[in-house]
């Protein structure tokens, strides 16, 4: 790995101007004459820099800023304060050799012609990026068995299911073996198997090549299994950087108990917040700090068969940072 | 150059397919593409006769050679890109596009050939079937034909460069239809499509030879039937060149702008 990031954003800023209207047909006659704007920051001075072959978590609410975000690292969009480097190009300027180098695959958008088969999507991409016929079979050959294409290459889209369409959406954004990948919501609206096989197959691809991933998604089990690290953001500002399991450390105030007694319905209130008791089983919340001295206290006081102390549910992490 | 090949190959081959999902849509598209000229064939002819054999210059066996050639020229230099860039913009298509490394132009340019060569199908029948049914004043030279493709090429080229920036008007308009439906009017009366333009009042030509409408239909037209003199398709070739030159500076521009604009405020 070498030490120059791939991706470096320093106080990226983007502010959009909205047309701003009072509902009713007076206020619509009134801003044919003044038409009244409004400067809405969607993203405000975001710094921070991801290293070749990362993956990095891209996590915040809907309407954060992480699409625009994505949108100006991939080009799409030109920022209106700050610097982005990614792979030593000026996103916006849209160079050739940074956009045969970069991806970005939008779950709710699509790229492959919605009549023809797979396979002349996939061949016109082939034919875009230049790729040679050799290499296009070796790359088609890895990611067919990667995502078990082979059955879908001959059908027309049209006929896919939506899981099967985000496998092929996927596969073409990934032809041209580009360096760098922008994800947004890879995983949206597919089902729990669909969900882990793609999951496997970007942590796969990762590994074997090298790409750098800035994923963003909603479904936390996606992050807990591809991301170390996560990027934080609410309301355009940056609110967090690091290892997932320092944000659970710092946000994270609580940790769970697990005690499973010989006795049944013991009233535990006395230690701690009680949030389930079914049978044998009662389920604690403690403060960070207590945990050691409540458990103590526990093993001590009371036929204690098994007891587990866990990091609350990444889910409650994130709820907790976006509601402080 | 060769890697521009290869990639118009592919473009070409896939919107061949594509649009072979939808012949039944083209058909129909088709018919009302033939009946146009067929309609104009018929009033002027019938004017024609009413006049005691022609209009102008014109007899009906001319106006026969007229709106063959006419309905053939127009088949292959028309464009659609003006009806479908709003669309490409709002939905945020374009982003597809703008991600690739290839100007967008190259493919809705070969996707056009694509249809002009599926649609040939179509044409070249029912122009000689026209030319059975009419039997037009019209004859052919080899040389006549050669420089007739040239002007053919041209005009192609040109009008799909006025028409893209057209289209790309949509980067600033949500609806494009307005100006689209004026453009169509305009060039119905100046490219010679309602009537041979020397048979417009002097006012109108004038206008048709200051606008590029002209240039990328009846000239090619007149060119084939042999009505024009050699300074006349000097002219004609001249303000071609013009055209498809101010084109292609007009979609550098207009593209850079409208670029520009979407990645300001987004799709």
């Amino acid at each position: 790995m070498s030490n120059i990031p791939d991706i470096t954003v320093q106080n990226l800023g983007k502010t959009y101007e909205v047309p701003q209207r009072e509902p009713g047909l007076g206020a619509a006659i009134k801003s044919l004459v003044s038409r009244t704007t409004r400067d809405v920051e969607a993203v405000k001075n975001i710094s921070f820099s991801v290293a070749p072959g990362e993956i990095v978590g891209f996590l915040g609410p809907n309407g954060a800023g992480k699409t625009t975000t994505l949108k100006m690292l991939s080009g799409l969009l030109h920022p209106t304060a700050g610097e982005i480097s990614v792979i030593g190009h000026t996103p916006y300027a849209r160079h050739k050799n940074f956009l045969n180098r970069i991806t970005l695959v939008m779950g709710q958008r699509n790229q492959l012609m919605w009549d023809i088969p797979v396979a002349d999507s996939f061949e016109r991409n082939r034919a875009i990026y230049r790729i040679s016929h050799g290499e296009y079979n070796k790359t088609l050959d890895e990611l067919s068995t990667l995502l078990d294409l082979s059955d879908l290459l001959s059908k027309p889209v049209r006929n896919l299911s939506l899981g099967e369409r985000m496998k092929c959406e996927i596969a073409a954004a990934l032809l041209h073996r580009p360096q760098v990948l922008f994800l947004d919501e890879p995983t949206i609206g597919l089902d729990v198997t669909m969900q882990r096989r793609i999951r496997a197959f970007l942590g796969e691809y990762n590994r074997r090549h090298s790409a750098t991933v800035l994923l963003t998604s909603h479904y936390m089990a996606d992050v807990e299994a591809l991301c170390k690290r996560v990027i934080i953001i609410h309301h355009g500002e940056l609110l967090f950087d690091g290892d997932l399991s320092a944000l659970i450390e710092r946000f994270s105030p609580h940790k769970t108990i697990v005690v499973d007694l010989e006795t049944e319905r013991a009233d535990l209130s006395s230690y701690g917040e009680v949030i389930t008791a079914e049978g044998n089983s009662v389920t604690l919340r403690v403060p960070k700090t207590k945990t050691a001295d409540v458990t103590g206290k526990l093993l001590a006081n009371l036929p204690v068969i098994d007891l587990t102390v866990e990091d609350p549910p990444i889910e409650e992490v994130i709820e907790q940072v976006f509601s402080n | 150059m060769k890697h521009y090949t290869a990639t118009y190959w592919a473009f070409f081959k896939t919107s061949l397919l594509e649009q072979f999902q939808y012949r039944a849509a083209m058909a129909i598209w088709m018919i009302s593409r033939i009946l146009e000229p067929i309609i104009y064939l018929t009033v002027w002819t019938t004017v024609a006769q009413a006049r005691g054999g022609s209009v102008g210059s014109y007899s009906p066996a001319d106006f026969a050679a007229y709106y063959i050639v006419l309905m053939l020229v127009n088949q292959f230099t028309f464009s659609w890109v003006m009806h479908i860039y709003d669309f490409r913009i709002r939905q945020g298509e374009l982003s597809n596009f703008l991600l690739k490394p290839i100007h967008p132009i190259h493919a809705d340019i070969a996707e056009n050939i694509a249809y002009k060569v599926l649609t040939a199908i179509i044409i070249f029948p029912t122009a000689l079937l026209l030319f059975f049914l009419f039997d037009p004043n019209l004859a052919f030279h080899i040389q006549t034909f050669a420089v007739f493709l040239l002007a053919l090429g041209i005009a192609f080229l040109m009008r799909f460069f006025i028409e893209w920036t057209l289209a790309l008007v949509a980067f600033w308009t949500t609806r494009n239809e307005a100006i689209n439906q004026m453009y169509f009017t305009l060039g119905l009366f100046l490219s010679g499509r309602i009537a041979p333009i020397d048979l417009l009042p002097g006012a109108i030509q004038t206008l048709a030879d200051a606008l590029p409408f002209r240039w990328a239909v009846a000239f090619p037209v007149e060119l084939m039937l042999g009505r024009l003199s050699q300074e006349q398709i000097l002219n004609g070739f001249t303000m071609q060149a013009v055209w498809l030159l101010a084109g292609f500076l007009l979609i550098q521009l207009t593209w850079r702008l409208g670029v520009k604009k979407y990645s300001a405020v987004g799709s």
